[in-house]
C-alpha cells in the first residue's frame, strides 16, 4: 500500500501576532495557533490519494506538546497515525536543524510502518516563512523534491511515476518524478476538505504518537535545536521608509496637470531610460 | 522507501573546519533558455558592493545549456570571474544536477558567501544545498550587508512581515541567502568589462537523473511587475474594479504595467500578483504612478526604491506624498485619463510642450 | 452517521451546556460537547460580571484556575443626565476574600469551561452546528449537524444553545421571541494600558469595578455598562428590541452616544477598540420560560430565558441549569427511563432553585420595561435626578427648602403630574417584588 507522510507545523495565526516593543520578540500568549495553511494542502492532496488509491498517512510534526491538537485535526480530516516529535532538547531548531530531526522521525515512521512513498510538506511556514525545511528533508533522506507543486497530474503505481505542476514565476512546469519524492504544496493544489463527523469523533480519541529524543538512540545532539543551528538573529526592528520632498503641481485643471508631469518627467533622465525620446 | 535505490547516509556537521581558504562572493545565475532572470543581475549589483567592501572576489555560477553567453553577460554585470557548467542535460532546471555543480563548485573554489534569488527555482535550490553542506541559509533577503569579521548580514522580513530580521551564519562556510527580485540594482551593463571564465564539468551520470521536465507553458497574463520599468498601482481610492481600466490605458501608453495596494487586492478588484508591498511583489521601476493610494507602511516599503514615484491622491494630508517626487492632488478620475492622453500625445510626437491635445480616436474608450 | 452513541449530546458550549457535560462527564457519563464556533467562546459576548456562588457548587475554588479578568471591589450605578451623572456606588475590601465576583471575557471563560468538561472526559466536536434534532416519534434521539455523516444518536439532548435556540422552536417550546422580550446588546471592547485603568478607576493590581448606567440610552428602555478587565474595558448597552423598532435608531448609535457622554469618554480616552459585537438577552423571564423537560430532552440556560435582568445575571443561572440538567440525566441513566417522566425532575429542580425564585420576584419587570412611555423611566426621571441635585449642591442663595420644592418639581414635571409620580413608584414597586 502507498506510504504517504505529511509533514506539518502548528504556527501562531499571523493576523493576530504581535511584537513585544522591549524585547522584540515575538508576542505568542494568547494567539491562537492554527496549523500552518500550506501543510493542510499537502495533507488533503495526502488524502485525496488515499481516497483514490487506497494508502496509509501518517502526520509528522515537530514542536510543542499544544501541537497535539493539530495533529488530531489532521487525524480528524483522515490521517491515520499522527506523530509528535516533542522535547526541550528541539526547541530554537532552524530549517537545518528542523529537517534533520524532521528527517529522523519520517525514518523510524519507515521503521515502524514501511518504506515512504511521498512526503508532502507545505510550500513555506506562515512564521518561519523559508520553504526551506522541504528540501532540507529531501536532501537528508536523499530522494527528489517537486517544490511550488500546484497539480498533481497523475500518479502511477506501475511504473512508480508521478507528474504534478510546478508553479514558476513567469509560468507552469510540467515535471515527471520517480518515487520516492517530495512534494511541497501551493495553496491551488486543492482544497482542503471539512473533517465528517466520525472523523470528529476518531481525532477526539486518537492519542498522537510522541517521540522524544530517546526514541532516537542515534540522534546526534550536536545536530538539534539551538545548538544545532547554524544562523543566529542578531537583531530585529521596525523599517522606516525614507522620505523625500515633493513636488506638487498644480491641479486646478487636470489637463494643465497632466502636461506639468510630463514636462517635469521630460526634463529627468526618464525619456533617456526609458527610451521615450 | 526506495526499493531499487539505495540512499546515502545523512549529511553530517564538518566542526572543526579551517574556513579561512573561502574567499570570495558567488551569485548563482538563474536561466531560462539563456536568458537571465533580472534578479541575478540585481544579485550581481549588490554583491559587488560587498566583494569590493571584503576586498576579495566577486564569482557568478552559470549553469544550463548553451550559456556561454550567460557567462558573458555575468561578466558585464560586474563578475570577476565565472563558473560555467554547460550540457544538455542541464538545460532545464533540476534540483539533482543543479545543486551537484553548485557543491562541487562551492567545495573546490571555496566562496565564502553564496547568494541566489530568493525565486521559486532558486528556493528550491539553496534550500538543496545548504542542508548538503551543511550551512546556514537566510531565506529572502532585502537587506544585505558584511561587517569587519566577514559575516554576511542578511536581513529579512519576518513575523508576518511586521520587522526585519538580520541573520548570521558564524559557523560555517560558505553564508548562504536568497534574497528577493526588485530590491538591489543591477550595475550598469558594461562591455568593457571581461571576466576570467572557468569551466566546470557536470557533476552527474545522466542516468542518475529520474526526474524529467517534460515541458514548460509561459503564462503570458501573468504579470511580471518585479522587471517592468513603469508601474501604475491603483488602491481603495479607485472605488471598484472598473476604474482599473483608466489605469492600463494609463501602462499601456507608458508601457508599463498595473499595480494595486493590498486593499484594492482584498477587495478582489484586482489579482493578488498585482499587488505591491511587504505582502506582495517588491518593486523598483524607473516609475511608479501611485493613483488612490494612502501610502501604508507595508505598501511604501515595497516600492520606495522606485526611481521616480508619482502620486495622485485627493487627500493632500496622504502620507504616500511624503514619499513621492511628484504629487498631484486631485480626482483621479479626472486626472488619470488626461493624463493617459497626454501620454499618448506625445509619445506619438504629435504635441509641441505647450501645444494644445491632439483629437484622440482613442477618446472616450477608457470607462 | 456515527457509530457511536452517547448517553447524552449538549448542543452548546456556553456556560449552561459546559456545566451540564461537565457534570455528566464526571459521573461517567458519554457526552458530546457540540459547538457552532471555532472553539467555545470564540464569538460570545456577554458584559461581562460572573459570580462566584452558583459556579463554585459545581467547581470548588475554580477561581484559583479560570481566567477571569479582575475581582470586583467596587459597583455603582451611574445615572445619566445630559452631561451630568448621579453616582451611587459601594467599594468594599471586603470583596475580596471570599470573592463575590470577577469581571470576565467569553473568548477566555468559555474556552476554560468547556475545557474542563472535556477533561472529565466529554468528547468535544467544535466547530459544529446542529441543524436539526432527530426524533422517533415524540422522543428525542439525536441531533444532525452540518457535517458529513452528522448524526449523532443519544438518549437524552441537552439544548444549551442560547437566547435564540433554533432547536427550540424545531421542538415547538420556543417561539420566534417578540421584540418586547429580548433586548439587544451591543458591546466593546476597548484596550487600555494596565495601569491606566488602574488609575482612571482607582483600583490596585487585580482589583476591578462595574458601572450600571442608566439614561442617554436615546429616549429607551435600556441599561449600559462598563466593566474594568486587565487591560480592556468592557463597554456596552442594551436596549428593548421593541424600542429600538419604534426609534428607528441603530443600536450602535446608542454606544456611540454613550461613548461621547463626558463622564463615560473621559474613562476610554486613547482607548483601542478591540472588538465590537452584538448579542440578544432575554428579557421575558419567568413569563417566557418554556416548558423544560420532555421525552429524551431537556433545555437550559439563555434557551429557556433564564436570566434575570435586572441584576443582568444570567451565566449563573446557565450554570445552575445546566447542572440541574446534567444531575437529572445521571438519575434517569441510573434507572434507564429517559421519558418525560424522569427528565421532568429537572423542571422540579428548576422550581425549587434560586433560579425560579429570583425570577419570580422580578416577573413584573419585564412588563415595566415595556408598558409605553420608556424615555420617562429612561431619559426624562435620570435627567430630572440630575437636575435636582445640580440645584441641592448650587450654592446661589436660594434657601434650601425653596430649594427641596423646586427639585420635587422636576420629578413631577418629568413624570406628567403628582399623580402619576406616585403611579410609577408603585408599578417600581411591584415589578421588583413580583
Ligand atoms: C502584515 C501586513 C501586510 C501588508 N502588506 C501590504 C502590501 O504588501 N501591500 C499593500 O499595499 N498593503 C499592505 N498592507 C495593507 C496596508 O496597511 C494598507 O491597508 C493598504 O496599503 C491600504 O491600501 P490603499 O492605500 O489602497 O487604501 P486606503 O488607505 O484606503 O487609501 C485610499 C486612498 O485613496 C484616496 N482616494 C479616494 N478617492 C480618490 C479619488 N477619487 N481620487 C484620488 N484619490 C482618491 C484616498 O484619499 C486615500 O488616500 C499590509 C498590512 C499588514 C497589516
Ligand atoms: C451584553 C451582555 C451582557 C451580559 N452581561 C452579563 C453579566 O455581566 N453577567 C452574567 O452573568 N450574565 C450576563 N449576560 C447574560 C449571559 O451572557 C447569558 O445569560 C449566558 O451566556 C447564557 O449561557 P448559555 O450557555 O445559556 O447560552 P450562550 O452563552 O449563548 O451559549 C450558547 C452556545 O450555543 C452555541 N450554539 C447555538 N446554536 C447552536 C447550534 N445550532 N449548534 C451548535 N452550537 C450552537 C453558541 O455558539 C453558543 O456558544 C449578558 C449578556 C449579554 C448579551
Ligand atoms: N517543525 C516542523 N515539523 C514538521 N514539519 C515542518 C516543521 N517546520 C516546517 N515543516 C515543513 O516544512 C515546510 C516549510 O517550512 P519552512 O521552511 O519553515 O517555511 C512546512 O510547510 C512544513 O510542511
Amino acid at each position: 500500500m502507498l506510504h504517504l507522510v505529511v509533514c506539518i507545523k502548528q504556527v501562531p495565526d499571523s493576523r493576530e501576532i504581535r511584537i513585544d516593543p522591549k524585547t522584540n520578540t515575538l508576542v505568542r500568549l494568547g494567539v491562537p495557533a492554527i496549523i500552518n495553511y500550506y501543510d493542510l494542502h499537502g495533507l488533503e492532496e495526502a488524502l485525496r490519494l488515499k481516497d483514490e488509491f487506497g494508502a496509509r498517512v501518517t502526520v509528522v510534526s515537530m514542536g510543542p506538546p499544544s501541537a497535539e491538537k493539530a495533529l488530531r485535526q489532521c487525524v480528524s480530516m483522515g490521517a491515520d497515525e499522527a506523530v509528535l516529535v516533542s522535547d526541550r532538547a528541539f526547541a530554537g531548531a532552524d530549517t537545518l536543524a528542523t529537517s534533520y530531526v524532521v528527517a529522523l522521525t519520517i525514518q523510524k515512521v519507515e521503521e515502524r510502518w514501511g518504506t515512504v512513498d511521498i512526503v508532502f510538506c507545505g510550500k513555506q511556514t506562515l512564521d518561519g516563512d523559508t520553504g526551506q525545511v522541504g528540501p532540507g528533508v529531501a536532501c537528508r533522506l536523499d530522494i527528489d523534491q517537486l517544490t511550488y507543486v500546484e497539480k498533481l497530474e497523475s500518479l502511477d503505481l506501475e511504473t512508480r511515476e508521478v507528474t504534478v505542476h510546478r508553479h514558476l514565476e513567469d509560468g507552469v512546469e510540467r515535471v515527471k518524478a520517480r518515487l520516492p519524492v517530495l512534494i511541497t504544496a501551493l495553496a491551488e493544489l486543492n482544497r482542503p476538505r471539512r473533517a465528517s463527523l466520525p472523523g470528529i469523533l476518531r481525532a477526539a480519541r486518537y492519542q498522537p504518537i510522541v517521540w522524544t529524543t530517546n526514541d532516537f538512540p542515534t540522534i546526534d545532539r550536536a545536530k538539534i535545536g539551538l545548538r544545532g543551528s547554524p544562523t543566529i538573529v542578531s537583531k530585529t526592528w521596525v523599517p522606516e521608509p525614507k522620505q523625500v520632498q515633493t513636488e506638487w503641481l498644480p491641479s486646478e485643471d487636470s489637463a494643465a496637470a497632466a502636461t506639468a508631469l510630463l514636462d517635469h518627467l521630460y526634463s529627468t533622465d526618464l525619456p533617456q531610460k526609458l527610451g521615450w525620446a | 522507501m526506495a526499493e531499487e535505490r539505495k540512499r546515502k547516509p545523512m549529511i553530517g556537521l564538518q566542526s572543526d573546519t579551517d574556513w579561512s581558504e573561502y574567499r570570495g562572493v558567488m551569485v548563482v545565475v538563474e536561466q531560462r533558455a539563456g536568458v537571465a532572470k533580472a534578479v541575478s543581475w540585481q544579485l550581481l549589483g549588490e554583491a559587488r558592493r560587498l566583494a569590493d567592501k571584503l576586498e576579495s572576489p566577486l564569482l557568478a555560477l552559470v549553469i544550463g545549456h548553451q550559456v556561454q553567453g550567460l557567462a558573458r553577460e555575468a561578466g558585464y554585470h560586474g563578475a570577476d570571474r565565472v563558473y560555467i557548467c554547460d550540457s544538455p542535460e542541464l538545460a532545464s532546471y533540476r534540483t539533482r544536477p543543479y545543486s551537484r555543480v553548485c557543491l562541487y563548485v562551492i567545495r573546490e573554489y571555496k566562496p565564502e558567501i553564496v547568494l541566489m534569488g530568493a525565486t521559486y527555482a532558486g528556493r528550491d535550490l539553496a534550500g538543496a544545498i545548504a542542508t548538503h553542506l551543511p550551512t546556514g541559509l537566510t531565506a529572502d533577503s532585502t537587506q544585505l550587508d558584511v561587517d569587519d569579521e566577514r559575516l554576511l548580514l542578511a536581513s529579512r522580513p519576518a513575523f508576518s512581515e511586521k520587522m526585519l530580521a538580520t541573520i548570521l551564519c558564524k559557523q560555517f562556510k560558505p553564508q548562504m541567502a536568497t534574497a528577493r527580485a526588485g530590491v538591489f540594482e543591477a550595475l550598469p551593463r558594461d562591455e568593457a568589462r571581461s571576466a576570467e571564465i572557468v569551466v566546470v564539468p557536470p557533476q552527474i551520470d545522466p542516468e542518475d537523473i529520474s526526474t524529467q521536465v517534460l515541458g514548460f507553458v509561459e503564462s503570458l497574463e501573468r504579470v511580471n511587475l518585479e522587471d517592468a520599468d513603469v508601474i501604475v498601482a491603483g488602491g481603495r481610492g479607485l472605488g471598484g474594479p472598473g476604474a482599473f481600466s483608466l489605469l492600463k490605458e494609463l501602462a499601456d501608453a507608458l508601457g508599463g504595467e498595473v499595480g494595486a495596494s493590498r486593499a484594492a487586492v482584498d477587495l478582489g478588484w484586482i489579482g493578488h500578483d498585482h499587488q505591491v508591498g511587504q505582502t506582495g511583489t517588491t518593486v523598483r521601476p524607473k516609475l511608479y504612478i501611485a493613483v488612490g493610494i494612502s501610502g501604508a507602511v507595508q505598501h511604501v516599503v515595497g516600492m520606495q526604491n522606485s526611481t521616480y514615484i508619482v502620486a495622485i491622491n485627493k487627500d493632500s494630508e496622504a502620507p504616500i506624498f511624503r514619499f513621492a517626487n511628484y504629487g498631484i492632488k486631485g480626482d483621479l478620475f479626472q486626472i488619470v485619463p488626461a493624463l493617459a492622453q497626454a501620454v499618448r500625445a506625445r509619445r506619438s510626437g504629435g504635441l509641441s510642450p505647450e501645444g494644445v491635445l491632439e483629437p484622440m480616436s482613442a477618446a472616450g474608450r477608457g470607462e | 452517521m456515527a457509530d457511536e452513541r452517547f448517553d447524552a449530546v449538549v448542543v452548546g458550549a456556553g456556560p449552561a451546556g459546559s456545566a451540564a457535560a461537565y457534570t455528566m462527564a464526571k459521573a461517567g457519563l458519554k457526552v458530546a460537547l457540540i459547538e457552532r464556533g471555532e472553539f467555545p467562546g470564540a464569538k460570545n459576548i456577554f458584559g461581562g460580571v460572573i459570580y462566584r456562588r452558583q459556579l463554585e457548587d459545581l467547581i470548588p475554588e475554580f477561581w484559583k484556575e479560570a481566567p477571569l479578568e479582575r475581582t470586583v471591589v467596587q459597583q455603582s450605578m451611574w445615572v445619566l443626565g445630559e452631561e451630568s451623572a448621579v453616582m451611587l456606588g459601594h467599594h468594599n475590601q471586603r470583596y475580596k476574600d471570599p470573592p463575590n465576583c470577577w469581571t470576565g471575557l467569553r473568548v477566555k471563560f468559555d474556552q476554560w469551561f468547556a475545557g474542563k468538561a472535556e477533561q472529565a472526559g466529554a468528547v468535544p466536536i467544535y466547530e459544529t452546528v446542529v441543524t436539526q434534532i432527530l426524533r422517533d416519534g415524540e422522543r428525542v434521539v439525536g441531533v444532525k449537524t452540518d457535517r458529513d455523516d452528522g448524526e449523532l444518536y443519544a438518549d437524552i439532548v441537552i439544548l444549551a444553545d442560547g437566547v435564540n435556540s433554533l432547536l427550540g422552536k424545531q421542538l415547538g417550546i420556543h417561539h420566534e421571541w417578540g421584540p418586547d422580550e429580548v433586548s439587544l446588546a451591543v458591546k466593546e471592547v476597548i484596550a487600555l494600558p494596565r495601569q491606566t485603568i488602574q488609575d482612571r478607576f482607582n483600583l490596585e493590581g487585580d482589583e476591578g469595578c462595574t458601572i450600571e448606567i442608566v439614561g442617554q440610552t436615546c429616549q429607551m428602555a435600556g441599561l449600559g455598562f462598563l466593566y474594568t478587565n486587565q487591560d480592556t474595558i468592557s463597554l456596552g448597552v442594551g436596549v428593548m428590541v421593541s424600542d429600538l423598532k419604534k426609534a428607528r435608531v441603530k443600536p450602535y448609535a446608542v454606544l456611540d452616544g454613550l461613548k461621547q457622554h463626558p463622564m463615560i469618554r473621559k474613562l476610554i480616552r486613547g482607548g483601542e477598540v478591540k472588538e465590537y459585537s452584538g448579542h440578544l438577552i432575554p428579557e421575558g423571564g419567568f413569563n417566557s420560560m418554556p416548558k423544560l423537560a420532555g421525552d429524551g430532552w431537556m433545555v437550559v440556560g439563555d434557551a429557556a430565558q433564564m436570566v434575570n435582568a435586572v441584576h443582568r445575571e444570567g451565566t449563573n443561572l446557565a450554570v445552575t441549569s445546566g447542572r440541574l440538567a446534567g444531575e437529572t440525566a445521571i438519575e434517569a441513566h441510573k434507572v434507564g427511563h429517559f421519558g418525560v417522566g424522569a427528565l421532568d425532575a429537572y423542571t422540579r429542580k428548576i422550581r425549587e432553585s434560586i433560579i425560579h425564585k429570583d425570577l419570580k420576584k422580578y416577573r413584573g419587570v419585564h412588563q415595566l420595561l415595556g408598558f409605553g412611555d420608556s424615555s420617562l423611566l429612561f431619559d426624562k426621571m435620570p435627567q430630572a435626578l440630575n437636575d435636582a441635585i445640580y440645584n441641592m449642591l448650587l450654592v446661589d442663595g436660594m434657601p434650601k427648602k425653596e430649594k427641596q420644592k423646586k427639585v420635587m418639581r422636576y420629578f413631577r414635571e418629568a413624570a406628567g403630574g403628582n399623580a402619576e409620580l406616585v403611579r410609577l413608584g408603585m408599578k417600581g414597586w411591584r415589578a421588583m417584588n413580583g
